[in-house]
């Protein structure tokens, strides 16, 4: 954005630099002193030490605690039941990604024209979201799944093991993860929709654009940075997924679902091995890292494009 | 709104602080302060028919010990339960006493998670390991100390509808099943009780589900049948013997295929089927039997068929342990051993769930005896399946999961019998190059 605005009057800019700069050893370290505490305290060290964590033997008991070097790294890379649920946690990133964007903006356009009780779509959409992850996974899990007398086969009258099949069984989970936090993004994009001046429209209307042509060069660019926002919030979010997914399946059935942060809970506390756990979460770290920076340059691209 | 409170903000403080104060002092309450009962913190997994025997006999002896008070805490069965365990355990502030599978001792840590048993204070409370069965009493040692008090085996048996065997011509003069010998056997008699009951399958039992391990119970149940091992004696190196694993698993997808077995059933499904009457025989652990008790199913029970030359079944056996403390109170350790020598002297109370005593003088006791069907698959105890002593074993352990996965898709015909075997045979591979998170050499 910098590259391309106006530069302020020369003579102004050194004046307002340097008192920034005094500004900043005086008093602004101060001031952020609690938070960057905390910060390291709370983060930088713990990453530190899971890192040393995740080059040794150590047990759930801090027993067996022997440096072993890339040891566990080199078991990972070597483990299939790693590469499944790595596999798992990207399958599920692309399938709940796109629906998650596209029904809320969606929904968010529906009820932005909607001119009747918006408050009941609004809380229709955005209701799921506020419930607990265990309500909803019990939700799905005693009313809406079960292959015998739940609401989908009984409904449809088909007999599909929605949770036990492992063919359908992420389906079912990007199923109920788009129910439940769809609404999330519904906001979002309600919010930049109201935030888009209503004399465009007007302006666009005598230039005689039909409703397309507003939804496509007016809406949907003005809501670009919104839609990047959200599309990252969501990737980060869906390389996350735990909760539902254990709650529902446990990672079944036949490993078909089981994410990798439930692979690495899984092998550090049910499987007790603390070290080779950590080594598993520091793989799931790079690759956040990585989709992190990825977006990053998009975002600043995008930024950069826009202005 | 602007009407003044009605409380004022101090009494409104104290109040809650008080509310706080009681709700924190809550769980304590029938040992409050000044009392002078000893309270024991007991954690188990033992829910349905099996809670509800545990808890009448936690009753009985609070009734007899007024001076302890054993605080109940009855936690999820399975992988969650053994979390808890380590977790609590690896912290030092523990429970006093725990339920446990014995097979899984070799896993958790002994001398880290676990605390060896005091065997004087055992003795003190009238325990002794003579009194014990032999097998049992030698799985409860790691390295010759004692980390386990046994209390139970529970074996896998085969339940059986007396109404539709009774149809189908299957039970003896004594209305008892007549016990089948080899395959030609067992399938003739759930073809005549198929035949009885219009077509559908006779037989039931876990096939498929959620961290099933069912598919694991019935193939380990069969296969040392006929003499097959899973590991070498020292547990490092894979011992199969293919050919008669083979021929078991294409024994259980037979039964699927001829529609002698329903084979696309979970564990709650099976036993509903049974229950219901929509099923001649289940197999499964001998601990539904209360829950089919209950809801009045016209049934008994009697020992796993012998089908590939013995009549072995797939075990394992509850057992107390000392979760790790880093300050244990001797009264409360003396207390704890009271309870349970209570538990194991009355064993007779708790086989009403199905489970056979691992003390001894229990099996003969008269009371023990008449418990219908209880005591009829007892003579199992000395044919028990156990699982290997190796670190990954044991209840809901990484070796059922993984055997549970790999031949559920051969039971529903998914997958063939070698594609089965192969994923077993890969996943314990996996599993012994994976290092033991609780070497031996770390034990204290």
């Amino acid at each position: 954005m910098t590259s391309t605005t106006v530069a302020p009057p020369a003579t102004a800019a050194p004046v307002a630099q340097e008192k920034v700069r005094r500004g900043w050893t005086q008093h602004g370290l101060l001031f952020v002193a609690p938070f960057l505490l905390i910060y390291l305290a709370f983060l930088v060290w713990p990453t530190v030490l899971g890192f040393r964590m995740s080059l040794s033997s150590v047990n759930i008991a801090g027993g067996n605690n022997h440096l072993v070097g890339f040891a566990n790294y080199a078991e990972a890379f070597a483990d299939p039941r790693m590469w499944r649920s790595l596999w798992n946690t990207l399958v599920f990133t692309v399938l709940s990604t796109v629906p998650l964007v596209l029904l809320g903006l969606g929904f968010a356009l529906l009820v932005h024209h909607l001119r009747f009780v918006q408050w009941l779509w609004r809380l229709s959409f955005f209701g799921p979201f506020l419930l607990p992850s265990a309500v909803v996974s019990l939700l799905w899990l005693q009313m809406i799944y079960p292959p015998d007398y739940g609401l989908i086969n009984g409904t449809l009258g088909t007999k599909t093991l929605w949770l036990a099949d492992p063919s359908v069984a992420m389906w079912s989970m990007v199923l109920t993860t788009v129910w439940w936090t769809v609404g999330f993004n519904f906001l979002l994009y309600l919010a930049a929709l109201q935030s888009i001046p209503q004399h465009l429209y007007e302006a666009a209307a005598i230039d005689g654009a039909s409703a397309w042509d507003k939804l496509r060069s007016i809406t949907l660019p003005l809501l670009g940075r919104t839609t990047a926002l959200i599309v990252v919030l969501q990737l980060l979010a869906s390389l996350k997924v735990f909760d539902q997914i254990y709650l529902m399946t446990a990672g079944g059935p036949q490993d078909s679902t089981r994410p990798i942060i439930e692979y690495a809970y899984d092998v550090g506390f049910t499987g007790y091995r603390t070290g080779y756990a950590s080594a598993v979460s520091y793989i799931l770290f790079v690759l956040i890292v990585i989709v992190s920076l990825a977006q990053l340059r998009l975002f600043r691209k995008r930024a950069e494009v826009s202005s | 709104m602007q009407d003044p409170p009605p409380i004022s903000r101090r009494l409104l403080l104290g109040g809650s602080l008080a509310l706080a104060g009681a709700a924190a002092t809550g769980c304590a309450i029938p040992v409050g302060l000044g009392s002078s009962r000893t309270r024991v913190q007991y954690w188990h997994f033992l829910g349905a028919s099996d809670g509800i025997i545990m808890n009448k006999m936690v009753q009985a002896f609070a009734k007899d010990n007024p001076d302890i008070f054993v605080e109940e805490n009855v936690l999820a069965w399975g992988e969650p339960y053994y979390t808890k365990i380590a977790m609590a355990g690896s912290g030092g502030r523990s429970p006093d006493l725990a339920t446990f599978h014995l097979a899984r001792l070799a896993g958790i840590g002994a001398g880290q998670i676990l605390d060896p048993i005091n065997v004087k204070l055992l003795e003190e409370a009238g325990l002794r390991g003579a009194d014990f069965s032999p097998p049992i009493w030698e799985r409860a040692h790691l390295d010759g100390v004692l980390y386990a008090i046994p209390f139970d085996a529970h074996p896998m048996v085969q339940y059986y509808n007396t109404d539709i065997c009774g149809k189908a011509g299957l039970l003896g003069p004594d209305g008892k099943l007549k016990p089948t010998k080899g395959v030609d056997e067992l399938v003739a008699a759930l073809g005549k009780a198929k035949e009885v009951m219009g077509g559908k399958p006779p037989l039931t039992y876990d096939a498929l589900g959620i961290g099933t391990v069912g598919p694991w119970r019935v193939w380990y149940s069969l296969y040392p049948q006929s003499g097959g091992t899973l590991l070498s004696d020292d547990g490092t190196k894979i011992a199969i013997d293919d050919a008669k694993a083979l021929e078991v698993l294409r024994f259980m997808r037979r039964l699927g295929q001829e529609g002698l077995c329903d084979r696309r059933t979970d564990y709650g499904a099976s036993v509903a089927n049974f229950t219901n009457g929509q099923a001649a025989f289940l197999w499964n652990g001998d601990w539904e039997t209360t829950g089919l008790k209950e809801r009045k199913t016209p049934f008994s029970m009697t020992r796993f068929p012998d089908v590939f030359g013995s009549g072995a079944a797939q075990a394992d056996c509850h057992s107390f342990v000392l979760p790790h403390q880093r300050n244990r109170d001797p009264e409360v350790e003396r207390a704890t051993y009271r309870f349970i020598a209570y538990l194991v002297k009355n064993s007779a109370d708790w086989a009403v769930a199905g489970h056979v005593p691992a003390y001894l003088p229990a099996l003969e006791e008269p009371e023990y005896l008449a418990l219908q069907p209880q005591s009829e698959y007892r003579s199992v105890i000395t044919e028990v399946s156990l699982d290997p002593q190796v670190w990954f074993a044991g209840s809901a352990s990484r070796l059922w999961l993984e055997f549970g996965q790999a031949f559920s898709p051969v039971i529903t015909g998914d997958r063939t019998p070698e594609e089965g075997l192969a994923a077993a045979k890969a996943a314990l591979a996996r599993l012994l190059s994976a290092p033991d998170p609780f070497p031996a050499e770390e034990r204290q």
